[in-house]
């Protein structure tokens, strides 16, 4: 089977500068190839054979999932460039700074012609260090933006003093502390910070190990967003856990963001690794747990108004 | 004479054309075989002698003929139309470049692609309307008789009539359909959905539905037998035949022809017989006759180089193929007795 193309989606709020970090990837030498799919074709001043305009035409999937959204345009696009293989080595996907990251991200779990050719690599959310806080307040999509985020991209930190800056990293981990977090002003960063993530590879996804491991470092209540991190120290019976995730995410899966995780079944040697966005669930047994290496399972959840109690108490009675 | 029976091939009929991109399209113009290629050229075919043409400077997305002319869409955004001695004409060209991914034919020569949401569509004489829909449509078909165009789009097919200004009719169902192909005898119009089914309408005073479902992935290619009774569907690991006879195959199964351990890619039912070229994702063709479901081996399975493209010539003499590598060929069948 040939190797997959990798898919990096860029996402952010109006004016944060996602075509300025578009324009960079796009001229940077890095001796890659990009095919782009943009929206607002031709007004964006990104131009060239295997740019792409997108008309962002979210569609309910016929399979009684409610919050099964996918991106039809951007499945007929990939299609399209998938005819096209060789010319290009990775796609970046820019969506509105109004735009919802679920149904892009669900786009490539849900289709099986896009699943079979490209892989989701990572969500990049760039954000404004002056307004973020503002729109946070009154934009619901900045917020899902951030929640979405494999790599957030905090921008024109040279607008702000050092206490506002630490005040948005604040209001930003409130809601994603797992994210990779790199401040920039003009969006400089050197590119494979941003490329070749591999944020939604179940082999990786023990880079879901936040900047600051405990929980109780979220201290935030107003929000309604935020992430929530379960542990059991030790194995779970997949029995009882395999049925509590499933209905867990038919239930609350409109709320349920993202989720990741990685278990220890009992009797098994192998970790299990899943992660979700929203109702859908993507999990396999990976590698061996290695010698010294502790066998905890853990859960985080990213999502509006989760009952941390209840979630606790669901997890911790799946315990082995 | 050779008495022994020998497994019934057709593999040393076959001559290939090396077309080097992967193929979108096969059609015959005459008795020139013209591939359009995902690198935006169309390769010309003629007996062995080949040339190739650009047609587009990115890539062609879509395709149609009527024995006489190519037409192409591209992702520049231009509609070309190209004849069987090479020559090549714009017909149309969107100023904000925008795919056409769909083009189509009528069989009095008229014309309609999409750029965008936008719907063109000209005439015979050459006049041109505009329509614009909800969603970028990828499945577009005239009537088989008079003016009138089948749109296929989110949540349902449109059936515009582009002379009128009367409201387009709506085809309502729920989901993302892909490809649509009118029924030879002007019935049925059949749409291929995102959701792994065909959805057909019996065409009429109060239009009723038929699901066709239980697909494992996308039907993206149909073909009408040449008495119109039968449509044959991919998507499946057989090629999927559904009965048109009387009220349509609601209730009805359908046939299952060819089944194997690969998916179909593309079907084309021969332009005189029940016979049915059925191609695969593995590389292999059979040819299927419907009568008695006999198979006879067309090309073997070879990998990376699915089936994307089939195309009879109009006599049903030999067969085109098209794949994912650009191995492409020509079955020229075999005399009769």
């Amino acid at each position: 089977m040939s190797e997959k193309i990798p898919v990096t989606v860029l996402t952010g709020y109006l004016g944060a500068g996602k075509t300025t970090l578009l324009n960079r990837i796009l001229t940077e030498d890095h001796g890659k190839k990009f095919a782009v799919i943009v929206n607002e074709f031709g007004e964006t001043g990104i131009d060239g054979d295997l740019v792409v305009g997108a008309d962002e035409e979210v569609f309910e999937m016929n399979n009684g999932c409610i919050c099964c959204t996918v991106r039809g345009d951007l499945i007929r696009i990939l299609d399209g460039l998938m005819k096209r293989k060789g010319k290009f080595d990775a796609i970046i996907v820019e969506t509105t700074g109004l735009a919802d990251p679920a149904p892009v991200a669900q786009t490539f779990f849900v289709d099986q012609d896009v699943g079979d050719a490209t892989k989701l690599d990572a969500v990049v959310t760039v954000t404004d260090a002056k307004w973020l806080r503002e729109r946070l307040k009154d934009a619901p999509e900045a917020k899902n933006q951030i929640a979405f985020a494999d790599v957030i991209i905090l921008n024109k930190t040279d607008l702000v003093s050092p206490e506002e800056l630490a005040a948005v990293e604040a209001a930003i981990r409130a809601i994603n502390p797992y994210a990779k977090l790199h401040r920039t002003t003009r969006c400089d960063l050197p590119i494979d910070q941003l490329l070749d993530r591999n944020a939604f590879d179940l082999d990786r996804i023990l880079d879901i190990e936040p900047d600051f491991l405990e929980a109780g470092h979220h201290h935030h209540h107003s929000d309604e967003v935020r992430s929530l991190s379960f542990t059991i120290p030790g194995d779970v019976d997949p029995e009882k856990f395999m049925p509590w995730i499933n209905d867990l995410s038919q239930a609350q899966g409109p709320n349920i963001l993202r989720s990741k995780g990685i278990l220890a079944f009992k009797d098994e040697p192998r970790r299990f690794v899943f992660q979700g966005v929203h109702m859908i669930l993507d999990g396999d047994l990976q590698r061996d747990w290695k010698s010294g290496e502790t066998r905890n399972s853990r859960l985080v959840f990213i999502g509006r108004d989760l009952d941390e109690a209840e979630l606790r108490k669901g997890f911790l009675a799946c315990a082995a | 004479m050779d008495t022994i029976a020998k497994p019934v091939s057709l593999r040393e009929h076959v001559v290939p054309v090396e077309a080097a991109e992967h193929v979108v399209a096969a059609h015959w113009l005459k008795s020139t075989l013209a591939l359009a290629l995902a690198d935006g050229r169309v390769l010309r075919w003629r007996e062995g002698e080949s040339e190739l043409i650009e047609a587009h400077a990115g890539g062609v997305l879509s395709a149609c003929c009527d024995g006489e002319r190519l037409i192409t869409g591209g992702d520049d955004g231009r509609v070309v139309a190209l004849t069987a001695e090479g020559q090549a004409t714009e017909l149309a060209r969107d100023e904000k470049r925008r795919w056409i991914d769909s083009v189509t034919l009528s069989a009095s020569g008229s014309l309609a692609w999409n750029a965008g949401r936008s719907v063109h569509a000209r005439d015979d004489k050459g006049k041109v309307k505009s329509l614009d829909v909800a969603s970028t449509p990828q499945g577009l078909v005239f009537a088989p008789k008079g003016y009138r165009l089948a749109i296929a789009q989110m949540n349902g097919v449109s059936l515009w009539y582009p002379n009128t200004e009367a409201k387009p009719e709506c085809l309502e169902w729920k989901g993302s359909h892909l490809d649509v192909t009118w029924s030879p005898d002007g019935r049925f119009v059949v749409s291929a959905m995102q959701e792994n089914a065909l959805h057909g309408w019996r065409l009429g005073e109060k239009p009723s539905h038929m699901r066709m479902t239980g697909y494992p992935s996308k039907p993206r290619s149909l073909s009408w037998s040449h008495d119109g009774l039968w449509l044959a569907s991919s998507g499946a690991d057989a090629a999927i035949i559904w009965p048109f006879q009387g009220d349509g195959p609601q209730g009805k199964a359908p046939r299952e022809c060819g089944a194997r351990h690969a998916k179909v890619t593309r079907v084309a039912f021969h332009p005189r017989a029940l016979v049915l070229a059925v191609g695969y994702d593995d590389g292999c063709i059979l040819m299927i006759r419907l009568t008695d479901a006999s198979e006879l081996l067309v090309r073997p399975a070879q990998k990376g180089s699915g089936i994307t493209a089939f195309a009879w010539d109009k006599p049903g003499k030999r067969l085109a193929f098209g794949t994912e590598d650009g191995a492409a060929g020509v079955l020229t069948l075999p005399a009769a007795g």
